[in-house]
């Protein structure tokens, strides 16, 4: 269905500041700016020219400390903040050659609900912790259209069923569920219209070890079953070598380095990157 | 009492409040702000309501106030009262001749004409209110015609209730575009805001918004496909004292024989069937 030999997701020069940027900043850019804020208006550059392609079925990565800028590049993404500027396309959206950042909010809509599934660091943002289990899938399927209760509780059971949410529980609140199974909540209902596109923002982040294993276990085996593109976000680099095919670096905003994943763990180039991969040894 | 201007207000507040209702007029279901003034009756007592029908009175208009069904009671009585001890005109409990209805948690069973207007008290105005508590918000989901909050709240109903279990205010579709409270009505009236040929507006004073059901305006129950709308059953109740059948009915118990029976809601209504003014 998709041309695995191009990019299913074009990202080009996104750029997300918070604050308006002053003559300082704005005009010599980089060169006056500490780590990624700007000492004099106090601007904060937290996307700088992020570049970079994601293609059909792959696992790509994105690892950087805090504050690196991941979260707000997986945030534009999904149209949850305005990009600054920058270019986003999609293959098979308007044959790839409509910016999706510069779409009409109708369109933003559908893109959110079609062509990506959105798994939060934070529970609360993804889910209505107060809903039942069904319902927060609903919510999703009612978003994309549909109008049928019967069809939305059989297909709320199965994509909980497929992320061992027990049937007995499925009407429960998400606020009940322990933090490993809020996130398969998220997870199925990122899943629930089939997206090309899943963005996984520190899935794991905060959670035991053991549930941890059990949650990257899943999303490797809905990789291999369902053949989705997946952009994987952690400060994690042992997350990301277990994950992901391809990754990017992020320092301050910016893009530092990318490649295969076992290269850049064998040989990393930017300093940064060096001192990442050794930590992890 | 002389010291009133006619109909309480001055002339520019009425006006303001006209043209608040003109627009709301053309927008069909859209929540249209409005400088809710203060009045001599709490808020929450229909004040967004009283504040319509202030600025839309004049000296030839027919009068009618009702609260859940009854002119009598003592919320209706103490608008009718400020109506009147500012204005003179004259009241009726006909619908028929009734020019103006304010009224509360009920549309009158006799069917309105194009020359009546209807008024509805609402306290809380924004269907989405109960999914979404910020109004900067709401806002922005109706701009963009984003109603999958609500349907998640009847979904949500469903899945607790086994169904919508709305009681009153079941949302509405407004010329297919705004979702709109049709204020705490009966589902049962729900279906007399469709193709209405009177004008309805509705005031929530408290929460300082007009919104209007222009007369000829498609109005559709939000309902799931396989879930489809239902008013309350009406079918098998008969009313004690007039007999009707077919019309929203309390349900009341016999004092002494402590046994359930029927009696209609709107009483006028109720009355005019007992005085054969209306066809039985
Ligand atoms: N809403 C916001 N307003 C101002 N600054 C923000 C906002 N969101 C994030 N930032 C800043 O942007 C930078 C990147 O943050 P974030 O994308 O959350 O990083 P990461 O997810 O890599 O930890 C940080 O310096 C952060 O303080
Ligand atoms: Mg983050
Ligand atoms: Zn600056």
């Amino acid at each position: 269905m998709y041309d695995k030999e191009q990019p299913i997701l074009t990202i080009k020069n996104l750029r997300k500041q918070f604050g308006k940027g002053c003559t300082i900043c704005r005009d010599l850019d980089d060169k006056n700016i500490q780590k990624n804020f700007c000492p004099v208006c106090q601007t904060v550059y937290a996307c700088r020219d992020v570049s970079f392609e994601l293609y059909p079925a792959e696992i790509l990565g994105v690892v950087g400390e805090s504050g690196s800028g991941k979260s707000t590049l997986m945030k534009c993404l999904y149209f949850d903040q305005d990009v600054t500027s920058g270019e986003a396309y999609i293959q098979g959206y308007k044959n790839g050659n409509a910016n999706i950042f510069a779409e009409t909010s109708q369109q933003k809509k559908y893109i959110r609900n079609h062509l990506f599934g959105m798994v939060y660091q934070n529970p609360y943002l993804g889910l209505r912790m107060n809903f039942s289990s069904v319902g927060n899938i609903a919510e999703k399927l009612i978003g994309a259209g549909s109008r049928n209760v019967g069809f939305m509780t059989g297909r709320a059971q199965e994509l909980l069923g497929n992320v061992n949410i027990p049937i007995y529980r499925m009407k429960e609140a998400p606020k009940n569920f322990s933090g490993g199974m809020q996130q398969r909540v998220q997870i199925a209902k990122a899943l629930s219209n089939n997206p090309p596109i899943l963005l996984l923002d520190e899935v794991t982040t905060g959670l035991d070890l053991s549930v941890q294993a059990n949650v990257l276990d899943l999303i490797k085996k809905i990789q291999r079953d369902l053949k989705i593109s997946m952009l994987v976000v952690s400060h994690d680099l042992s997350v990301i070598r277990m994950l992901a095919d391809r990754t990017i670096v992020m320092l301050n905003g910016k893009i530092i380095e990318q490649g295969l994943t076992d290269q850049i763990l064998e040989d990393p180039q930017h300093p940064y990157t060096q001192q990442l991969v050794h930590s992890l040894l | 009492m002389k010291s009133y201007n006619f109909a309480f207000f001055d002339e520019g507040s009425k006006r303001e409040i006209r043209r608040a209702t003109l627009k709301a007029i053309a927008l069909p279901g859209y929540q249209v702000p409005f400088a809710s003034r203060e009045m001599p009756i709490a808020r929450g007592w229909g004040t967004g309501g009283l504040q319509l029908t202030l600025s839309l009175v004049g000296k030839d208009d027919k009068i009618k106030v009702i609260d859940q069904g009854a002119d009598e009671s003592v919320n209706a009585v103490n608008i009718k009262k400020l109506i009147k001890n500012t204005t003179d005109v004259e009241e009726t409990e006909f619908t028929e001749e009734a020019t103006l209805i304010q009224s509360r948690h009920r549309i009158p069973e006799i069917e309105l004409r194009e020359d009546q207007i209807l008024v509805l008290q609402v306290p809380i105005p924004e269907p989405l209110r109960e999914i979404e508590p910020s109004e900067y918000i709401t806002k922005r989901l109706h701009a963009d015609k984003e109603y999958s909050g609500i349907w998640l709240m009847l979904f949500e109903r469903i899945m607790k209730h086994g169904s919508m279990a709305t009681g009153a205010d079941h949302p509405v579709l407004v010329n297919n575009r705004y979702v709109m409270a049709p204020s705490p009505i009966p589902r049962f009236d729900n279906h007399k805001l469709n193709n209405s040929k009177a004008l309805i507006l509705l005031g929530a004073g408290r929460e300082k918004k007009i919104y209007a059901v222009p007369p000829y305006t498609e109005v559709q129950s939000l309902a799931f496909e396989d879930y489809p709308f239902e008013v309350e059953n009406m079918d098998d109740k008969v009313c004690r004292l007039c007999g009707a059948r077919g019309v929203f009915m309390d349900e009341l118990i016999d004092e002494e024989t402590k046994e359930k029976y029927y009696q209609c809601n709107d009483v006028s209504y109720c009355l005019q069937r007992l005085n054969n003014e209306i066809a039985n």
